[in-house]
């Protein structure tokens, strides 16, 4: 790609990531949420990835890299389940942090927390599937 | 009283799909144990569920939301006589399958995604049988049918592809069917709850769409239990997926998320009406009919198999559909019972018989290397423990006592007699025979002809935990028979049927909770 891509994507890749965390972060008070931010935090290591070209091994290595951290995010997600299965009287989901206030930013007990895990697992899994694809027509052009 | 076990069902094996994912990457070997742990696990959790839940229903609210002014809210978990049989099915096969993938997927790279792609189709199918929502079945269907697809095409050859695409293409077509049907019932019943959905539509909600609304479910989910106008994927998915996954696509997926499905939501959630119980009684009766004529002809013998299942799974469904049109006409009550606990039990015998007889074929291709019965012959002298566990599995299939199989028909076709469906009763034990025809060819051409020089190698039996599997699912095939007795009959299968035949009983446990 020629410089004005790379520059204005250098630009343009660090806001949308920033927007991407802000939705996921704000995804209880909000519309959006977990998914919708992670596609837009995926779209922006995608567009680095697409104004740069990055060569096979290091896409390999950076497949490797989505697919533990997505495998995390969900066991993450499961163990905030559990933890209301442990505290919570036998209740899966149960919601027993501390409510807070409706309307800030900390509140609504463990909707935050199950967001950001969608949200990171949203993201590692469309790079992954990105990253697929690329890794694939390679292996097919070798 | 909630039971705390029921979501562990579903988190389990979820669990252990991830974790395989993560640990087997760095430590080669592992994931077939984890898998094997997390089966163990789920096979005890669910025959606990089953000794000690007997006939009480118990109902499970995910992240407590109580029902507000008796409307449910939020997402239910629902374990009853039904659904403990099915949660049965799959945890044993599914550790038999896994017991016996520890030798065959030796072959096979990338063993933690096998694995992996197992416990996720696990974690589908129990949500899917545990569900009380209709739009919660329709997710853990998609994790169990895309985890499937992903498994069908394990071996990566040109046929598994085209296996594979095939599925997938059938697959999206009867989700979108189900979508539909779903994005239908929430436009008129302005719920998801199955319970609260049968209030509504019996208070008046049943407008001009209730119709299409069973259409389009009996088609999206006969398209998964492969009912014989939707069977196109079936013979094709089953035979090319490598044997312990085609052994749970025939022997638990088509069930949970087809047959049990239906049967929950036309027994449960739909009012039984008599066009539709004799719609649902042809389609029975047609898969079973014409199931059987195309098996016969086949000499890939685990396409003689899959055409097979289409065949058994039509029994299940005519006996339910005969049930249907007895309660829709609103006598004989009893004799209704006798048709959907038959349908019930040969549910169960199917899972037992036909998940050996895959098990058997990729024994045969373990060892001879070939699935074409033609290029078999004289494996009983090099195979004997294959060949006497494939005896057992093909006499249950064709209804020769003292095996399972023979049981359940006959109380299918007792049924199908008291009720007067002479033409059914007939049609079943003819379908019955032409079953034992094709069995006898598979026995001939594989285990008893002249030995075929062909084979370059010499045959030898396969490995301990495949037998080990393969002759549990014999010794189950003989002990499920037990189940025909009086005594026990009432404890096991009784609770499965009340909850089928006693319609206001499935909604009035939860919205009266």
């Amino acid at each position: 790609m020629t410089v004005i891509v790379k520059k204005t994507t250098q630009l343009i890749a660090g806001i949308v990531f920033l927007y991407g965390i802000y939705i996921i972060l704000h995804g209880h008070l909000t519309p959006g949420g977990g998914f919708a931010g992670g596609v837009i935090l995926a779209g922006s290591f995608i567009l680095l990835i697409l104004a740069f070209g990055s060569d096979f091994l290091h896409l390999l290595r950076e497949e490797r890299g989505s697919t533990i951290y997505e495998n995390l995010a969900i066991l993450a997600f499961l163990l905030l389940a559990l933890s209301g299965f442990l505290a919570g009287a036998g209740i899966f989901f149960a919601n027993w942090l501390p409510h807070g206030t409706p309307g800030e930013l900390v509140s609504a007990g463990f909707l935050p927390l199950y967001n950001i895990f969608v949200g990171i697992e949203v993201a590692a899994s469309i790079l992954t599937i990105f990253l697929a694809l690329v890794i694939f027509k390679e292996e097919i052009l070798k | 009283m909630m039971n705390p076990l029921l979501p562990l069902l579903v988190a389990i094996p979820l669990a252990g799909a991830f974790l395989t994912m993560i640990i087997g990457r760095f430590i080669p070997g592992i994931p077939r144990y984890m898998a094997l742990a997390t089966l163990l696990l789920l096979t005890f959790i669910s025959i606990w569920l089953l000794v000690e839940g007997g006939t009480a229903s118990s109902v499970y609210t995910m992240g407590g939301w109580e029902p507000v002014d008796g409307v449910p809210i939020g997402l239910y978990l629902i374990h009853d006589g039904f659904s403990a049989l099915v949660l049965c099915i799959i945890s044993v096969i599914g550790l038999l399958s896994v017991t016996y993938s520890i030798s065959y997927m030796a072959r096979y790279t990338s063993e933690n995604y096998f694995y992996s792609l197992f416990c996720l189709m696990i974690a589908g199918m129990n949500g899917v049988v545990l569900s009380g929502d209709i739009f919660n079945i329709f997710v853990f269907l998609e994790i169990s049918a895309i985890s499937s697809y992903a498994l069908v095409a394990f071996g990566v050859e040109k046929n598994e592809l085209e296996a594979t695409l095939k599925y997938q293409v059938l697959g999206a077509v009867a989700s979108f069917m189900v979508l539909f049907a779903i994005g239908f019932i929430y436009w008129s019943a302005k719920t998801l709850n199955i319970a609260d959905i049968r209030t509504a539509f019996s208070e008046g909600g049943q407008g001009n769409n209730y119709i299409l609304i069973q259409i389009l479910l009996l088609t999206g989910f006969g398209l998964k239990a492969a009912i014989i106008p939707f069977h196109a994927w079936l013979p094709d998915a089953h035979s090319s997926a490598p044997s312990p996954i085609s052994a749970m696509l025939s022997g638990v997926l088509i069930k949970a998320v087809g047959i049990y499905v239906i049967l929950r939501l036309f027994f449960n959630m739909f009012e039984i009406t008599e066009g539709m119980a004799i719609l649902i009684t042809t389609l029975g009766a047609l898969s079973m009919a014409v199931g059987v004529f195309l098996a016969i002809g086949q000499w890939d013998l685990k396409r003689l198999l899959a055409y097979h299942s289409i065949s058994q799974m039509g029994y299940v469904i005519m006996s339910a559909g005969i049930g249907m049109i007895l309660m829709a006409r609103g006598l004989r009550s009893e004799i209704a019972a006798l048709a959907i606990t038959g349908g019930i039990f040969h549910m169960l015998n199917h899972a037992a018989f036909k998940g050996l007889l895959f098990l058997n074929a990729g024994a045969i291709e373990y060892s001879a290397g070939t699935r074409d019965l033609r290029q078999m012959g004289g494996l009983a002298k090099s195979m004997p423990f294959t060949s006497s566990t494939s005896l057992a599995a093909s006499l249950s299939i064709s209804g020769i006592p003292p095996f399972n199989g023979f049981f359940s028909k006959l109380i299918i076709i007792v049924a199908a007699v008291m009720g007067r469906f002479y033409f059914l009763a007939a049609l079943a034990a003819i379908v019955s025979i032409i079953t034992l025809a094709s069995f006898m060819k598979f026995q001939r051409y594989a285990f008893y002809n002249k030995e075929q020089a062909k084979f370059n190698k010499e045959i030898r039996e396969v490995p301990v935990p495949m037998l080990l599997s393969m002759i549990t699912l014999a010794v189950i095939c003989l002990l499920l028979s037990l189940l025909a007795l009086p005594g026990i009959r009432e404890t096991v299968l009784s609770p499965a049927t009340d909850i089928l035949m006693d319609q206001a009983k499935y909604s009035s446990q939860i919205t009266g909770m």
